[in-house]
């Protein structure tokens, strides 16, 4: 009896450090992308000017003057950050490689989801601090407020489901010959739900639409993101796999 | 080399068989619709492709699963005869559509789920393909296939059902009814029966062009060992 318990003991002591390594070890990605990155500012320059001047040409392509914007501002700002979004997703994935970074990450006695969940934050992080300057950019220039509460939380969900469909489809798109035309050819088709969803709740929430009609459409991001983290843990080892 | 087994062959001549008479009950036993008329028989074959190409795709998925368990490059072969044949039948079930819904809807396309949903699904077996292309080593290139096609074969249903929070025109003739569907029709017992037929026909012939092409990828297999073999 008493030996039972102390080996129940044992194990559960066991798991504590076993998931206590894993957090480390997604944390030690996580510190390790966002240190080199604010070193270099190479990623976070590249995607927040390339961001502004998507909206520049949105802005002439489509001549948002008011009438125009209501109605267009929604799909504008997701089609930003789904194109700024490739761009860095394919940046973080190539240095791994192009350094043999991900060889020695590979290397390392980690559980494999492990790199992949830091990636995905590390990811999410750089999404996000771009997202976070350009809509306060575009709000003045085209004096509309998109700083409310929900629509912030719709950009936090859809960000979270590109990401994590990103990072695992550029860790394969990385190793092939056309890897960096590659990304946006296998990323979109499938991350149409998300900007759908993203889309339809973003403009529900700058139109004021009641709030049960909006319920539906995050309903589908947050199930989009829970399926797609689950199926990308499952495979992620199939991807780095040498 | 190893000629063609005798069940092949013959599976090859009844599907040639099956898909003279399908014509045949499409185009002429078939009643011609009060409505729409004649280009309604294009409905035969349309869902005829339709169902198999689905079918490809769903299989596709279902070898993904067993691929990435066993790693046996067997399954990658299936996968990709299984998508291969997918993608061309499920081009002809989108051409033959918009042939129909030229006179039926007066437009040849509209942005209605099921028609958005089939545009998006070719796109992502395009892109499967052309991830494929970029890879040299075969068991790489079928551990990124089986990844992508189940990605993807999760992606296009809740496409589906996310454009679906719209409204749709589509109409469903088989089962269920939509007030706002436009074009949809009754069918008369003869109409069912080169419905069912039609089905039937195309399922045979998805099989056998599944077989020819899985023999096809054995056989390129064969051939990438032997000059294997002849450059070492």
């Amino acid at each position: 009896m008493v030996n039972k318990t102390t080996e129940m003991k044992s194990m559960t002591i066991e798991r504590t450090r076993a998931s206590g390594s894993f957090v480390k070890a997604v944390a030690a990605v996580v510190w390790k992308d966002l240190r080199a990155e604010f070193r270099s500012r190479e990623l976070f320059s590249a995607m927040l000017v390339f961001s502004l001047l998507i909206i520049l040409i949105f802005n002439f392509a489509l001549e948002l003057d008011i009438k125009a914007r209501q109605s267009v501002t929604a799909g504008v700002l997701w089609a930003t950050f789904a194109f700024a979004g490739t761009l860095g997703l394919n940046r973080s994935m190539a240095i791994e490689k192009d350094r043999g970074c991900l060889d020695g990450l590979l290397l390392a006695p980690v559980d494999r989801s492990a790199i992949y969940f830091g990636k995905v934050i590390s990811n999410l992080a750089f999404m996000l601090i771009v997202e976070i300057i350009v809509l306060p950019i575009y709000s003045v220039l085209y004096t509309v407020n998109l700083f409310q509460p929900g629509l912030l939380l719709v950009v936090l969900l859809g960000s979270i489901g590109y990401v994590s469909v990103g990072t695992l489809l550029a860790a394969m798109s990385v190793q092939t010959r056309t890897r960096d035309i590659l990304l946006p050819i296998l990323l979109f088709p499938v991350v149409i739900p998300v900007l759908l969803a993203a889309v339809k709740a973003s403009s529900g929430f700058l139109t004021g639409a009641e709030f049960a009609d909006i319920l539906l459409p995050i309903n589908l991001l947050i199930a989009y993101d829970i399926i797609f983290i689950a199926v990308a843990f499952m495979v992620f080892d199939a991807v780095v796999e040498e | 080399m190893e000629s063609k087994p005798l069940a092949l062959k013959i599976l090859d001549t009844v599907s040639i068989l099956l898909l003279g008479i399908a014509t045949y009950l499409a185009l002429v036993y078939a009643p011609t619709e009060l409505v729409m008329g004649d280009v309604q028989r294009v409905f035969y074959f349309h869902i005829g492709t339709a169902w198999t190409a689905l079918l490809g795709f769903i299989l596709a998925a279902v070898f993904s699963v067993i691929y990435l368990v066993t790693k046996d490059l067997k399954w990658d072969r299936l996968q990709v005869a299984a998508i291969e044949v997918s993608l061309i039948f499920f081009l002809i079930t989108i051409v033959l559509g918009s042939i129909w819904a030229r006179p039926a809807w007066n437009t040849w396309w509209t942005w209605d789920p099921r028609l958005t949903t089939a545009a998006i699904t070719e796109l992502i077996y395009i892109a499967y393909f052309m991830l494929r292309q970029g890879i040299d080593d075969p068991e790489k290139r079928a551990r990124f296939g089986a990844v992508y096609a189940l990605v993807g074969g999760l992606s296009a249903p809740i496409t589906f059902f996310a454009i679906r929070l719209f409204r749709t025109i589509h109409p469903v003739v088989i089962s269920g009814s939509n007030a706002a569907a436009q074009g949809s029709f009754h069918m008369t017992p003869r109409m069912l029966t080169a419905f069912f037929f039609a089905l039937f026909a195309f399922t045979v012939i998805f099989i056998d062009l599944f077989w020819n092409r899985i023999r096809l990828g054995d056989l390129q297999e064969k051939v990438e060992q032997l000059k294997l073999k002849v450059t070492i």
